[in-house]
């Protein structure tokens, strides 16, 4: 187990750096630099300021140097400073996490849990009304592009028929404290966590649906029926067990999938994450927020992977350590 | 008032174009009410509040709340007290002496003195975007704690304008002046110790600013709000939503149509086009002319001849546009109304071309260019840059526009001088010292944005800018720079396309919304709520 471990530990870690490299490549190829966006929002800079900056900045070295600076920070956990805001990465990710884990957590787990639902009830009788509605249903939510959507929802729900805040986390004049915050953060969650949880919601009951389906023709639920155990139960208990193994494989794998999705989601609805930041860092050219913003982001998506390993175990006993 | 009525925006551009002062129409007729929260909507992420290392209207707008300056200006251009209650400029505009307020404090309760201002001015030199504003000042003389003389190697007539809110914050010495690099000094966003009317109480990066009554502000009894909350979303659709629904009570700096419609059909909101005339932003088309055939200026002349602005002003802008004809902004005391301008005409446009020796060939077609454009301000930028297109091909000159993904792709195009056309909007930023010469001194063709990317270089016209900016006798300045319009409209390094239409937004219970030549970057300290 302590080999396995360390072993998974060290693959994370050579994936981690793989990563960092790869986008702090990738970043550098984008055109323009980030002294000139901010000379663009000061409305022009003298070449002697600019100077100043890029060398303030280390941009004025070669790259591979830049490279190994910031490699050398990152091994330290430092992930510097933004260029645009001259504030700490790690305080800037910090500030932005809570809201879209919020966003991220209550989606999925929406999601999954709504859409296994769907797609066990519907796999009770394949080509009864409710299983044809949920089926169109879950076609709608896969194809329909998650930006769409969200427009579409606020159109609808936020302009048409206000029912719901147009965009943000919280009361614009909120002052953010006690439990009248809570619910206001819950009801601005709600259209942007339904958008990015409808495509994922169709995912599941498909999956879920098609794994049920696949189950139920198994020896073994005959011999559970031939028991003489109740439907109920071997619904439940026998079959629905080993359906939501593949749901969980793929919520597990789409996790990154997932934190993508939020990028838009909270371009669409000003929801101030993680995804909105990392956006608007690339307009800027704002590196070290960057590769700070999708370190953080790979090192989750590590993480969930391996969680989801161990669910595995837990759901399926005979998984065992490999 | 319907600040839009066409035949009264008419009036008030001929009054422009006449050289005459505009006239003030927001003024309240209530007494001001104290209390209150002013949201504030806005598209752009400020880096941080300090205006003094840090320009850009992104960054002015809280600045000039959190921070006051010596002097500030109404509507008409007028220097009035406000951190010094005095001033005068020496006969030989070599010094300015300020005579400042007795008992202002900072936000931390120290007071303000001229070491402040000294230490404040002497930052803003070495440190601001902007360095032909405080170029020629030398240092800054304290000879007791109310008196800051600033003296200059050269004449500078900009310095009086230099002083104004959103270009000369004054910050606290014993703050600020610890010897950290001033660009990136941790307090320039957090822990903000100020001088103006509002002290800044949160600061969330790219989402919101909190902004409080400061208490002991040294105006008395101001400012009328007690809290400013600057809400932060780059989809200016959703801010109107806001807008609409009460959420927010002010959009400055709005210019798509379709939203200045919404707008102004909304009873219960205001809309203004006042309050833009300091910053004067001109939408261009900008040539490369060391570039063939763009270095011909009978073709520059002949594609601005297939241009007609009143189509782009009214059909693309909606009409809240207005049609800009020289490089200084109509709203300027230096702008002048003869021009040289090129109506629509495409035959004579072709026969410019034929002459100059582009004759079309068997498929109609002269020759090739491309046309880049800032992006994010479709309206302004790409829409125009399509018609431009559109108009060239009907004269045989085949235009490719050519997209940027981002600000910083653009940027680096021009930086690079890498463009045949391209639309810009650059800023006149009040003086003509600041953003004007930029864009024509052959001295300044530079590989960074918004200098002299076009290669312009006219050795008549380096020496009226360099006079103009060194005399203190308004007339004669002006009569120096109406020869440099004169000369830059005909031989057109740029051809100007519209002022931008920038409006202020607002709920019908915000009062004084503010209107003078800086508008929205000014302090909101007589704003109050109805």
């Amino acid at each position: 187990m302590l080999k396995l471990v360390a072993s998974r530990l060290v693959q994370g870690l050579a994936l981690v750096l793989a990563v960092v490299v790869l986008n702090f490549v990738l970043v550098h190829a984008a055109p323009g630099d980030p002294v000139e966006t901010i000379a663009g929002a000061s409305g022009g800079m003298d070449e002697k300021l600019q100077a100043e900056l890029r060398a303030q900045y280390g941009l004025d070295r070669p790259l591979p140097v830049q490279l190994g600076i910031y490699l050398g920070k990152v091994a330290r956990g430092d992930l510097g400073y933004s260029y645009f805001f001259n504030l700490p990465v790690s305080s800037l990710i910090g500030e932005r996490v809570p809201a879209t884990l919020a966003l991220v957590l209550t989606s999925v787990l929406a999601a999954f849990l709504t859409g296994t639902t769907l797609g066990v009830l519907s796999s009770r009788r394949p080509n009864g009304a409710l299983s044809q509605t949920i089926n169109v249903l879950s076609l709608v939510g896969f194809s329909a592009p998650v930006f769409w959507l969200g427009m579409l929802l606020v159109i609808l729900l936020a302009s048409v028929f206000p029912v719901f805040p147009v965009s943000g986390m919280r009361n614009i004049a909120s002052d953010g404290r006690g439990v009248a915050d809570v619910i206001d953060v819950l009801y601005h969650l709600v259209l942007p966590a339904f958008t990015l949880g409808l495509v994922y919601l169709a995912q599941y009951s498909r999956l879920s649906r098609a794994a049920m389906l696949d189950v139920l023709g198994a020896d073994y639920i005959r011999t559970a029926r031939a028991k003489g155990l109740s439907e109920r139960r071997v619904f439940y208990k026998h079959a629905l067990r080993n359906a939501v193994l593949p749901v969980v494989t793929i919520l597990g794998l789409q996790f990154g999938n997932v934190l993508a999705g939020a990028i838009v989601v909270e371009t669409v609805f000003n929801w101030p994450g993680l995804g909105r930041l990392a956006y608007e860092s690339v307009l800027r050219r704002d590196y070290p927020t960057i590769l700070g913003v999708l370190l953080f982001s790979s090192v989750v998506v590590i993480v969930m992977n391996q969680l989801t390993d161990l669910c595995y175990r837990l759901i399926d006993p005979r998984i065992k350590t490999t | 008032m319907n600040l839009l009525n066409f035949s009264r925006r008419n009036a008030l551009a001929l009054a422009l174009l006449a050289g005459l002062p505009a006239v003030h129409s927001l003024a309240a007729t209530d007494t001001p009410t104290r209390g209150g929260t002013l949201v504030l909507g806005s598209t752009q992420a400020l880096r941080h509040v300090n205006g003094a290392v840090q320009s850009g209207i992104a960054t002015a707008v809280p600045s000039t709340q959190i921070f006051a300056s010596p002097l500030r200006f109404d509507d008409k251009w007028n220097a009035q007290p406000y951190l010094a209650e005095k001033w005068s400029l020496a006969a030989d505009g070599k010094s300015l002496t300020l005579n400042l307020r007795k008992g202002a404090v900072f936000h931390d309760g120290k007071p303000i003195t001229s070491e402040d201002v000294a230490f404040s001015i002497m930052a803003i030199k070495a440190n601001h975007p902007f360095t032909t504003m405080m170029g020629p000042v030398e240092k800054v003389e304290t000879p007791d704690p109310y008196t800051a003389i600033i003296r200059m190697s050269a004449p500078h007539p900009a310095i009086v304008l230099a002083m104004s809110p959103a270009l000369c914050p004054i910050l606290p010495k014993h703050i600020y002046g610890d010897g950290t690099d001033l660009k990136v000094h941790p307090r320039n966003s957090t822990d903000v110790v100020g001088s103006g009317p509002f002290r800044l109480t949160e600061f969330k990066a790219g989402q919101r600013l909190v902004l409080e009554r400061f208490d002991k502000f040294f105006l008395a009894g101001k400012p009328y709000l007690d809290k400013i909350i600057v809400n932060i979303n780059p989809d200016s659709n959703s801010l109107l939503l806001g807008l609409e629904r009460g959420e927010i009570q002010m959009i400055p700096y709005a210019t798509n149509s379709t939203e200045l419609k919404r707008v102004a059909a909304n009873p219960a909101l205001n809309l203004t086009n006042k309050g833009f005339d300091g910053i004067g932003a001109i939408n261009w088309l900008a040539f490369n002319t060391a570039k063939k055939p763009l270095n011909d200026v009978n073709v520059r002349k002949a594609i601005a001849m297939t241009i007609d602005k009143k189509f782009i002003s009214k059909a693309l802008h909606g009409g809240f546009s207005q049609p800009a004809d020289g490089p200084i902004v109509a709203g300027s005391p230096f702008a002048i109304p003869d021009l040289i301008t090129y109506p629509l005409d495409l035959k004579k446009a072709a026969e410019m071309l034929d002459a100059a020796g582009y004759k079309a060939g068997a498929d109609g077609e002269r020759f090739k260019l491309t046309i880049d454009y800032l992006p994010g301000q479709d309206e302004q930028q790409k829409n125009v840059a399509e018609y431009i297109r559109a108009q060239l091909k009907k004269v045989g000159v085949m235009v490719d526009v050519r997209a940027s993904a981002d600000f910083p792709a653009w940027a680096k195009r021009m930086a690079t001088h890498d463009f045949d056309l391209s639309m810009d909007v650059v800023f006149n930023w009040g003086d003509p010292i600041i953003g004007v010469h930029r864009t024509y001194l052959s001295t300044n063709i530079r590989p960074i944005v918004w200098t002299n990317t076009q290669s312009y270089n006219n050795p008549k016209v380096d020496e009226l800018l360099n006079t103009a900016g060194g005399l203190l006798d308004p007339t004669k300045r002006k009569a120096y720079y109406a020869t440099f319009q004169k000369i830059v409209t005909d031989e057109l390094p740029i051809h100007f396309i519209n002022n931008t239409p920038y409006h202020t937004a607002s709920s019908k219970k915000v009062m004084n919304v503010p209107t003078t030549v800086w508008g929205p970057a000014s302090p909101y300290d007589e704003v109050y709520l109805k």
